[in-house]
């Protein structure tokens, strides 16, 4: 342990905490994960472009894309709402909505995933007065949609919130009292300081929603080229022992969520330079 | 309303200004209300309702079954596993990340909450490259009997995968802004590293501690997607709780797997309400003023 590479300090135990914590997140993450790398370039560029952009795989991207970012922009919209209601306003019962809100994170996706089928199955609460409308959810890439929208609720609602404690009403004060309607300041004053933070809480909706499995399978009716998703494609080559087509799939997801997640530390970065700047 | 407010300034009733229109706040609060109701508390009671709708006896009957308690039991066994060593190196990455200046700081943080980026069907894929029949270790380990994939080990081994940054994510955030003198204090005054650690920093830090564990155990306990690639779902071997929902599901036997998944569905209910109570804890240690300072920083509570 160089000068250079650690300051001096006082404090013990620097060499065992730090030798732990390298050694325990290379033997349980980063071998492992190392592993997928290193499988996938023993395929051959030829045979892993051919996997990646088999029709079947394909169709599984459109509909894990599709259904993630429309699940994630139903989250802005109505987690925005609930965001707001839960910060700005006070009404009985709020303490017991606001605990309820993490429920997608604290449910098994397995238990959500059977649950939202009962519920929007033909015979279900909300499918029977779906059904005559004929909208199917059940088993179409609807109910794919709709157990995205389950699981990504609480990344809008949970960065939005503090973002939106933390809003100087000042501005809003100020705004107001300059002759701005509340739309007007709505639009030009609250928006705008919300931005980031609804943008960190969509991507990391729809990041999460790219690899959500258990949730989605039930619902889904795995249909192969309709309601397929990229990770059950995954599962099935592996089922087919298949462990390189599996791979080479497992590299283009863990691609495209590092890409979002690169994305939102980018984005947090920029803001939080943004507010030390300024103030 | 709009009219009144532009034309009087008063800055003693400033939120008078920022308050929205009463039709809004009502017309906000339904929608909440109707949005979580349909999202949120339609499939939570669903669960109940289903698992007892052919009757209490029943409902005990598809519980007290020698494969649902095996699956109970696979799954206590996991989550006692992944849950205390994702503690003590939540607790040891923190205090090397918090206490200490050095280079490579940030790239390490980073990697922590690699898991979190990776897609639980992933993560369970890994371990089968590594251990499976034609992974790196898989000869190795034919040739002198072990089981890894499609055995306990496996599932353990990706439970604790996905359940890795739980506990230091809570931690790291917290004790870097708690910073380290009174640490220093204590070790200046002669106190050893450990006793420090008991008498100084576990107190500062408990809450948040706890905290992480409870979302890790939840995580570990309700993981299916990782499971399901490395279980091989051998009944009443490798089944966890969350596996065996799915067996029963898939056999449409509906009343039995709504049965179990009520198990967790009262599981989550139980994280929920810990998970209030110590965020209601910490908000009245810290006082007022500080009371949006909830434990959960943004990603925080958002990964579970």
């Amino acid at each position: 342990m160089g000068s250079s590479f650690k300051q001096h300090s006082v404090i013990p135990g620097f060499g065992m905490t730090l030798g732990f914590t390298v050694f325990y997140l290379s033997l349980l993450v980063l071998i492992p994960l190392s592993a997928l790398f290193l499988k996938t370039a023993t395929m051959g560029w030829g045979a892993f472009w051919t996997t990646v952009t088999d029709p079947r795989v394909v169709a599984s991207y459109k509909l894990t894309f599709g259904a993630a970012l429309a699940g994630a922009t139903i989250n802005a919209v109505f987690g925005f709402v609930v965001a707001w209601t839960l910060v700005r306003y006070s009404f009985p019962g709020k303490g017991l909505i606001d605990a309820m809100v993490d429920l997608p994170f604290a449910l098994p996706t397995a238990v959500s995933g059977i649950a939202l089928t009962a519920i929007y199955s033909r015979n279900g609460w909300v499918g029977q007065w779906l059904e005559p409308l004929g909208i199917h959810v059940a088993f179409t890439p609807l109910g794919v949609g709709v157990a995205l929208t389950f699981i990504g609720l609480p990344f809008v609602v949970r960065t939005l919130q503090p973002a939106i404690a933390d809003l100087d009403p000042e501005y809003e004060e100020a705004a107001a009292s300059l002759g701005a309607g509340r739309v007007q300041v709505f639009l030009r004053v609250i928006c705008p300081g919300l931005l980031p933070a609804l943008l960190t809480g969509f991507a990391l909706a729809f990041a999460r929603a790219l690899g959500e499995y258990g949730s989605v399978v039930f619902i889904s009716g795995n249909m192969p080229m309709r309601t397929e998703i990229t990770p059950l494609l995954i599962i099935s080559k592996l089922e087919q022992y298949d462990y390189a087509g599996a791979t080479a799939i497992a590299v283009v997801m863990l691609l495209a969520s590092f890409t979002i997640l690169l994305g939102i530390n980018t984005l947090q970065w920029r803001h939080v330079r943004r507010i030390h700047g300024r103030g | 309303m709009a009219g009144t407010v532009r034309l009087r300034v008063s800055p003693t009733k400033a939120p008078q200004a920022v308050r929205d229109p009463a039709w809004v706040r009502v017309l906000l609060i339904a929608i909440t209300l109707l949005f979580l109701g349909l999202f949120l508390l339609l499939p939570l009671v669903s669960v109940f309702y289903e698992a007892l709708r052919g009757g209490v006896r029943l409902y005990f009957a598809s519980l007290i079954n020698a494969d649902a308690m095996t699956a109970v039991r696979l799954t206590l066994l996991t989550a006692g596993i992944a849950v205390p060593c994702n503690l003590v190196f939540g607790l040891a990455a923190a205090w090397a990340l918090a206490k200490f200046e050095f280079r490579g700081k940030g790239t390490l943080i980073t990697l922590i909450d690699l898991p979190f980026a990776v897609s639980p069907v992933v993560s369970g894929l890994v371990f089968v490259l590594l251990f499976g029949a034609g992974g790196w270790f898989g000869p190795w380990l034919t040739a002198n009997n072990l089981h890894i994939i499609f055995a306990v080990p496996g599932v353990v081994l990706a439970t604790m995968f996905v359940t890795f940054p739980f506990v230091a994510r809570e931690l790291i955030p917290l004790m870097q802004e708690q910073g380290s003198e009174e640490e220093q204090a204590a070790l200046v005054l002669g106190a050893g590293g450990w006793k420090t650690f008991w008498h100084v920093t576990l107190p500062n830090i408990k809450w948040a501690l706890l905290y992480g564990v409870i979302l890790c155990n939840a995580r570990a306990m309700g993981e299916f997607g990782a499971v399901s690639v490395v279980s091989g779902h051998i009944r009443g071997r490798t089944n966890t709780m969350p596996l065996h929902v799915e067996i029963l599901y898939n056999e449409y036997n509906f009343q039995a797997a709504f049965a179990v998944a009520s198990l967790l569905a009262l599981l989550a209910l139980v994280t929920l309400a810990a998970k209030t109570l110590v965020e209601w804890r910490v908000r009245a240690n810290m006082g007022q003023d500080e009371s949006a300072e909830t434990p959960t920083p943004p990603g925080g509570g958002m990964t579970l």
